[in-house]
């Protein structure tokens, strides 16, 4: 279990992150979502007893980690694949850290194996590709056999094939009751991912929420509709507070009235309805709409770009 | 806050986050018995990961053999040119002990050992493996002793032989008409040479905590241990008289020479300065990482 309970951090006249409150569960998968300079690494660091909080405070198991015995085992973490020595075998990178802890190096051969490094392990982790570079961050984290595993933005530079295993893993961790709390800014890496979100912006949290309720809110006002007698259906919806509009020649789309309505007037008409589609925002449109004002740099949509 | 019940739960939910759970294992569930979990981590533990790290980076074991190398040979140049003639230029030109000729390749042995010190935390600090170093273990005070104690054994180690090696080859082919000075009497002259590379060793370990950059490391390293020096010695004595003998570089030498020198300090109080000057750097470098953000 990681607290984080009014959590501040100023770099100068920068509030990186700004009371920020939230505990992640065991059990799940956490999703951190937040657009690029929100605060999701500099809570990290908090949380690893490595940036000190302006105020506020960071615990994993009810004590913040620095004051564990063997931090390692309490909480694996991957803050930057490329925190390695480029001309370091991985497997003396890997047991260096181990020794630390007392962890024997069986398990540094284990980790290797889980990540699918194994074959690789006495090469310089130098010469790995950007993949394989990730699954040596998480085998670093994996190391300890820890019970919460904490990692920042795992999925960059993974191809499709490494996401869908690095979901799988991580599903796996928290389906034998680990924490496991996860950074992204992409909805899309997340959303097969996470049980639970919590999203910031600006370094204040923005949205705690389960992955149903976040769908929950995914579901549009509106409802696009198709039926044999457009015209007569209109006529039939119309009323106080529901607006029409046609879409194009075959299909209207009705805010104001949800679909179960919508096809208990069709049927007492008598209508034959032919596409009833309730309008389902993607979560990433749920969340690009939950951070709009929390991002730093926008791009102007409009502008077109001269190439 | 919302609540979603944890997926052990094996029947469906709209979360395909669950089936996916169903797949594989993929750690074994024998998780307590995988790990010894007993007591805090302790220094001889930090160090160890530190000594792993230290020799498995193949640059950093093949530097630290190239200090020895450059310790014997340069010895054998100095003390050869200066059997061949007075006139010789550089460090022989002033050196007339035997001892001190076949120890004239520390200069460059120096330099290495204190960039080497440099390297092996700036290094880590550029990479960021400094963060997991210090998250992993907690305290970060064990990590600057667990660098300290690995850098000042693989120097006292490799460099205790070197210096021996060049006080015997340097006199072996030294041609100046003294008698060779055999090595059981200049053991104070090869331990102090030893404990003095061990110190610049420990101030670039400390100056790599402190600026956390390798190139301002090496830069501050050189410049106010090596170069500094030799440029105050240009002013007038007068003026540096009264503390240029305090420098890393002149109570270092002290512990170096067997020969009294008037300009330089005794070596018992020398031991004493030198070691302030390593003990305070590394002081300020542990105060400092304790107040950084890391
Ligand atoms: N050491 C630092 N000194 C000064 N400012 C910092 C420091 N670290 C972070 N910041 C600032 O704090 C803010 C939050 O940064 P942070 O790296 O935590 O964001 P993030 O959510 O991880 O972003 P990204 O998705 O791009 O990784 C940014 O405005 C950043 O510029
Ligand atoms: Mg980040």
């Amino acid at each position: 279990m990681i607290e984080v309970r009014n959590l501040t951090k100023a770099y100068g006249e920068t509030l990186a992150v700004d009371d920020l409150s939230f505990t992640v569960r065991p059990g799940i998968v956490t999703g951190f979502l937040g657009p690029n300079g929100s605060g999701k690494s500099t809570t990290m660091r908090m949380i690893l007893g490595l940036d000190a909080p302006t105020s506020g405070t960071a615990t994993v198991g009810g004590r913040p980690l620095a004051e564990h015995d063997r931090p390692l085992t309490s909480l694996g973490f991957l803050l930057d694949a490329g925190a390695v020595h480029p001309k370091r075998p991985a497997h003396d990178h890997l047991r260096s850290l181990a020794v630390t802890n007392g962890l024997p190096v069986s398990r540094v051969d284990h980790v290797l194996d889980v990540v699918g490094l194994g074959e690789v392990g006495r090469r310089r982790s130098g010469g790995f590709s950007l993949g394989m570079g990730q699954r040596l961050g998480i085998a670093a984290a994996l190391l300890g056999d820890p019970e919460v595993v904490m990692l920042d933005e795992p999925v960059n530079g993974l191809d499709p094939e490494g996401i869908l295993w690095i979901r799988h893993l991580l599903q796996n961790l928290a389906a034998e009751g680990r924490t496991v709390f996860v950074s992204s800014h992409l909805m899309s890496e997340m959303e097969l991912m996470a049980e639970h979100f919590v999203i910031i912006g600006r370094g204040r949290l923005i949205s705690d929420i389960s992955a149903d309720d976040l769908r929950a809110t995914a579901k549009g006002e509106s409802t696009d509709v198709r039926a044999d007698r457009l015209g007569d259906l209109v006529g039939l919806l119309r009323a106080d507070g529901v607006e029409i509009v046609s879409s194009d020649r075959e299909t209207i789309t009705v805010h104001g009235r949800t679909a179960t309505e919508i096809g208990g007037v069709a049927r007492d008409a008598g209508i034959t309805l032919h596409a009833l589609v309730p309008e389902q925002r993607s979560l990433e449109d749920v969340f690009m709409s939950l951070t709009a004002d929390a991002v730093e740099y926008h791009a102007s949509a409009a502008t077109p770009v001269a190439v | 806050m919302t609540t979603t019940t944890p997926t052990t739960d094996p029947t469906p939910t709209t979360n395909p986050a669950s089936e996916a759970a169903m797949t594989t294992t993929i750690t074994p569930t024998t998780r307590p018995s995988t790990v010894t979990r007993s007591g805090r981590i302790r220094l001889p533990q930090v160090t160890r990961g530190e000594w792993i790290k230290f020799w498995t980076v193949r640059s950093t074991s093949i530097t630290l053999l190239a200090g020895a190398v450059a310790t014997v040979a340069f010895g054998m140049i100095f003390s050869l040119v200066a059997e061949s003639g007075a006139e010789a230029p550089g460090p022989a030109a002033f050196l007339s002990d035997p001892v001190d000729l076949a120890l004239g390749g520390i200069g460059i042995t120096e330099m290495v050992v204190g960039v080497l010190g440099v390297i092996i935390v700036a290094g880590e600090y550029s990479t960021g493996l400094i963060r997991t170093a210090f998250a992993a273990v907690g305290r970060r005070w064990t990590v600057i002793a667990g660098k300290v104690a690995v850098l000042a054994a693989s120097i006292t180690g490799v460099m205790t032989v070197a210096v021996t090696a060049a006080v015997v080859a340097g006199q072996a082919v030294y041609g100046g008409g003294e008698p060779t000075v055999p090595v059981t009497e200049v053991l104070d002259v090869i331990a102090g040479t030893t404990v003095y590379l061990v110190g610049i060793g420990l101030i670039g370990v400390a100056l790599g905590f402190i600026l956390r950059s390798t190139a301002g490391g090496i830069g501050t390293l050189v410049g106010a241990v090596f170069i500094g020096p030799n440029l105050l010695q240009l002013l007038p004595d007068s003026m540096t008289d009264v503390f240029l003998e305090y420098l890393p570089s002149e109570s270092g030498a002290a512990i170096m020479t067997r020969v009294s020198d008037p300009d330089l300090l005794d070596r018992g109080p020398a031991y004493v300065v030198f070691g302030a000057w390593v003990l305070g750097l590394l002081g300020l470098a542990t105060v400092l990482v304790h107040r950084r953000d890391a």
